[in-house]
């Protein structure tokens, strides 16, 4: 550790119009010269990454080279699609919804996480709703292990840590849901020739907080060097609707709402941006403590995460391994 | 063998057979799981799982801690706490350090 004095909270202050225009001309050199394809497709959320990336493709390759996708399904939040379509709108770009609720249905994925819930939690049923969620450990030297809340129609909820087999099950049917979206999207860079535009943010790309081949998949990602923090400044500075500004981080995956942090940070999105900046400069624990509003202890705890979870993402992000380099391509 | 260590001889074998795939490679008593990439953040899952079904316990939300679950020497000292065995021999000498696949 090198650093000796504290780190400032406007650390990750961006100069937005300088970052907005470099970004532009990654897009325009990406997409044209490196991709050749003659626009973008991008699946629109209506959460700040992919509406912040949905404005610079438009600004970069102008808006009749941008297809924007809106993928609900059974479990999508209805605000996703509204704050979708309220993107396209302000942007005048073309815009497409495909429902996928009946690519997962003929895949099984509902059927296979629900029988995956039941293993843990038999009473569950028709109707019930339900989220995985991590337990806040910032002050517990604790392994972060997932639970289930369900939620019956009346509105009871009940939570159980879930067994491994559960776990798996889970993740392995609601991943469908991002491959899915994957799929729907090739279909439209394949239409127009256009190449796909991934939309992680830094902290996702980094620490796998995403569904390889799902999300993951992409042909350029043009905010995964940005912190969280920068990407809401990025989008206050492009004019992106305060509504979707002020939206919770959510992942819109489980048919009850759950945040980002619950599902996998643990920690707020603000402060894990801090600690993985602190992280990646090498600044000690107890430098970060005034920025974070954590103690040095509880930094030092974020620091072992970020470390255990790049650990993981890298089987996430690696492309196919070959048994030799095959020249000649 | 002793109880203690006919568990930690069970814990190893599970750690080689499922995070090691059988490579043969010196595996400490007390190297951390985590620490040498050896067991991650679902495998603490699957370890946990394992312990449940082969001693019949229940593994708390508090007890999942690193110092009850990062190394052979701890977990083994955690089951023989859960199950009233006698930890005294839990310190073994490596028999069964690494395994041929």
């Amino acid at each position: 550790m090198s650093s000796t004095c504290s780190v400032s909270p406007d650390i990750l202050q961006l100069d937005a119009p300088r970052e907005t225009e470099r970004i532009l001309a990654g897009i325009r050199d990406l997409v044209f010269h490196q991709l050749k394809r003659k626009g973008a497709v991008i699946g629109v959320s209506g959460g700040i990454d992919s509406t912040v990336v949905a404005y610079l493709c438009a600004q970069a390759l102008g808006k009749e080279r941008v297809v924007v996708l809106f993928t609900p399904e059974a479990d999508s939040s209805p605000d996703s699609l509204r704050l979708g379509r309220m993107v396209a709108d302000a942007l005048g770009v073309r815009s497409f919804v495909e429902d996928i609720s009946p690519i997962l249905k003929g895949a099984r994925a509902y059927e296979r996480r629900d029988a995956a819930i039941r293993s843990v939690v038999p009473e569950y049923a028709e109707g019930c709703k339900s989220k995985i969620v991590l337990p806040n450990l910032i002050d517990a030297d604790r392994y972060a292990i997932f639970s289930i809340v369900v939620q019956s129609p009346a509105g009871e909820t009940r939570k159980v840590r879930l067994s491994l087999d559960a776990y798996l099950g889970i993740v392995a049917a609601t991943n469908c849901k991002q491959r899915a979206r994957k799929v729907i999207e090739y279909y439209y860079a394949d239409l127009y020739q256009y190449a796909v535009a991934g939309t992680p943010n830094r902290l996702e790309y980094d620490q796998g907080f995403f569904v390889k081949n799902g999300d993951g998949a992409a042909d350029f990602k043009p905010i995964a060097h940005l912190y969280k923090s920068q990407v809401y400044q990025l989008a206050a500075y492009l004019g992106v609707p305060e509504e979707i500004q002020r939206r919770p981080s959510t992942t819109d995956t489980y048919s009850l709402e759950q945040s980002q942090e619950e599902f996998y940070f643990a920690i707020p999105l603000a402060k894990m941006d801090l600690c993985l900046y602190g992280k990646n400069n090498n600044i000690a624990a107890a430098d970060l403590v005034p920025a974070a509003g954590l103690d040095a202890k509880q930094v030092q705890r974020v620091y072992e995460m970020i470390d255990a979870k790049r650990a993981v993402a890298r089987y996430l992000r690696s492309a196919p391994l070959l048994i030799e380099e095959v020249k000649g391509i | 063998m002793s109880g203690a260590r006919a568990i930690a001889q069970q814990i190893r074998e599970f750690i080689i057979e499922n995070f090691l795939y059988g490579q043969q490679r010196e595996l400490k008593d007390d190297d951390s799981f985590l620490g040498e990439g050896i067991v991650d953040s679902t495998g603490v899952l699957q370890l946990v799982t394992f312990l449940e079904e082969t001693y019949g316990i229940t593994v708390d939300d508090e007890d999942l801690t690193p110092e009850n679950l990062d190394s052979i020497g701890s977990v083994t000292a955690y089951v023989c706490r859960k199950t009233n065995v006698a930890a005294g021999t839990v310190s073994m000498d490596h028999e069964g350090v690494g395994r041929q696949a």
